[in-house]
């Protein structure tokens, strides 16, 4: 009776549109039916993939003895693990200094500059980096590979951090400046803790960025150093496999499990 | 030390990085793409516009310039797919959003999550899924008999259709989230009063929300439009790498064809693309701000 009283009293409801809800309904589905079908078809025992044949775990069996990925994942770890670590050492730098003070068309452009590698499609900067590095003569792959994926890893560690700094107000550290604690003191103590939850959050998606960049890796990598996607593409060149199939299930796991904590520690107050 | 030096010491690492990765490399770029080609890799020191014409002119055997459209074709294309999926991602990014925002609490963030988890998938991976779908006697082919739906199809993959499928799954979250802040942070009496007013759903939406939504609309359209012009996956593995776009036809120039010059001089064109975009967008921006006061 009451949703029926409500119907006549809000026939003019004009905030909801009835359509909406079935198109976001689709629009999930096509999200992830693409990931539902992998994960499905890595189960399959068949050699060809897309004839289901009965379920089998022996094309993850294959995966993990498969050396040259192993390898390639050991690149692509460490590589991510340096870049991250100097790209949120600069970023919690940058956003400490851009978010104190007031002078607001300097740190607009200071704001940009830090966040360049967002701005231009990735092949450009691929390209240039490459070049730069054949013209200086760097032969050590994983060292190309350090150094480029530190620059575009900077901006993803910066606005979380920085997002977390503006929402703080600098009470305490006034009050840990006017007990005479050296800046350095009130950084440790007092800000960093803080905004550990910024420095987590953003170390963590700089760390899945860095896993999952194919077109500079794919551009700037040789000299004996193939990350993870990059040997995943050539598998794809090749064509379907199950063996794929279960080692992309396997690298979607892995990619969820970094980035939850990270989202939720982004949205957290 | 005063705010202004600890500020300047602060930004200097990310400054430093910056100059020497980014915009010294891009300006070597531009020099190179000012260079002569060698064709046996890399470039010669001597200044020629050549690359640049090779945009646009070919010699035929006469050694006269002659008008070839081969690369013309493939920026055309780069800019209609890249348009056709910014636009296909707003009209789906776009109700998607709104629902959302109606939703009740609790139930927001889980959606917002589902929205951005795909995202964090690797690109690769999300790329082969559709080739897993689309490839022939692919799950999608093999179920659409299954149903007896049709005998035979030509290949799904490998055409415009599926680099757009691809370029849509790749980018779309980018649409929603900037869209769903601003929605966010519509006045709901603003809807109340258009209703009370006895405006239509269709004029609510096209004379209240969207126009206030602009902002979120704009940037949304900037986020997937130029990660689109330099994607390079899709066209490669969706497209079977013959309907090229300027992604993959740069990285060509420096892997396969070796020719670096012009490869940069397709570099600096697709900056500029991005550049006067951008450019067109601040100025459109500037200008409603100076209508709204």
């Amino acid at each position: 009776m009451g949703r029926l009283l409500s119907f006549f009293i809000n026939k003019n409801d004009v905030s909801r549109y009835p359509g909406f809800g079935i198109i976001t309904l689709l629009f999930f589905l096509f999200l992830y039916l693409p990931i539902m079908v992998i994960i499905a078809f890595s189960f399959n025992e068949n050699k060809i993939v897309s004839v289901w044949n009965g379920f089998s775990t022996k094309w993850y069996t294959s995966a993990i003895n498969n050396q040259t990925l192993v390898d390639s994942l050991q690149v692509s770890l460490t590589v991510a693990f340096i870049s991250t670590f100097i790209a949120t050492v600069i970023a919690v730098s940058a956003a400490l200094a851009l978010t104190r003070g007031d002078d607001i068309k300097n740190k607009n452009f200071s704001i940009m500059v830090v966040n360049l590698p967002l701005m231009l499609p990735e092949i450009v900067f691929a390209v240039a980096i490459l070049i730069l590095f054949s013209l200086l003569g760097v032969q050590n792959g994983m060292l190309k590979l350090i150094l480029a994926h530190t620059c575009f890893c900077i901006p993803f560690a910066f606005l979380p951090i920085r997002a977390r700094l503006q929402g703080m107000n600098n009470n305490l550290e006034h009050a840990s400046q006017d007990l005479y604690a050296t800046p350095w003191v009130t950084f440790r103590r007092i800000t960093l803790p803080l905004i550990m939850p910024g420095v987590f959050a953003g170390g963590m998606l700089s760390f899945v960025i860095s896993m999952d960049d194919f077109i500079t890796s794919n551009i700037v990598s040789g000299g004996g150093a193939t990350t993870l996607p990059v040997y995943i593409f050539s598998l794809v060149k090749q064509g379907v496999s199950p063996e794929l199939n279960a080692i992309s299930t396997l690298i979607m796991v892995a990619s969820l499990l970094i980035a939850t904590p990270a989202l939720y520690f982004a949205t957290k107050k | 030390m005063s705010k202004l030096t600890m500020r300047f010491w602060g930004v200097l690492p990310a400054y430093t990085v910056m100059i020497l990765l980014m915009i010294i490399p891009l300006g070597i770029i531009f020099y190179v793409s000012l260079m002569t080609s060698d064709p046996y890799g890399g470039y010669k020191p001597l200044f020629s516009l050549e690359s640049y014409t090779q945009i646009l002119y070919n010699y035929d055997w006469d050694n006269n310039l002659e008008l070839n459209f081969q690369y013309l074709l493939i920026i055309g294309r780069t800019i209609l797919l890249s348009l056709s999926t910014a636009i296909l991602c707003l009209l789906i990014g776009f109700p998607v959003a709104y629902y959302i925002s109606r939703q009740r609490k609790e139930v927001k963030p889980v959606l917002l999550y589902l929205v951005t988890l795909p995202f964090w998938v690797s690109m690769v991976v999300r790329v082969y899924a559709w080739v897993l779908i689309l490839s022939n006697d692919g799950v999608l082919e093999s179920g659409l008999r299954l149903f007896g739906f049709v005998d035979d199809i030509d290949s799904l993959l490998y055409n415009n259709g599926a680099m757009l499928t691809g370029m849509i799954y790749s980018y779309i979250p980018l649409m929603i989230l900037p869209i769903y802040a601003s929605i966010e942070k519509l006045d709901p009496r603003l809807l109340e009063a258009a209703g009370d007013l006895y405006s239509t759903r269709i004029q609510t939406l096209y004379r209240v929300i969207i126009p206030l939504c602009k902002a979120g609309i704009v940037s949304g359209f900037i986020l997937v439009f130029v990660p689109c012009l330099g994607t390079v996956l899709e066209p490669i593995l969706l497209g079977g790498g013959k309907t090229m776009m300027m992604g993959n036809l740069i990285q060509n120039q420096f892997g396969v064809s070796r020719n670096w010059s012009f490869g940069a001089s397709l570099t600096i064109l697709l900056l500029c693309i991005v550049l006067i975009f951008l450019f067109l967008q601040a100025r459109r921006a500037a200008k409603l701000n100076q209508g709204a006061n």
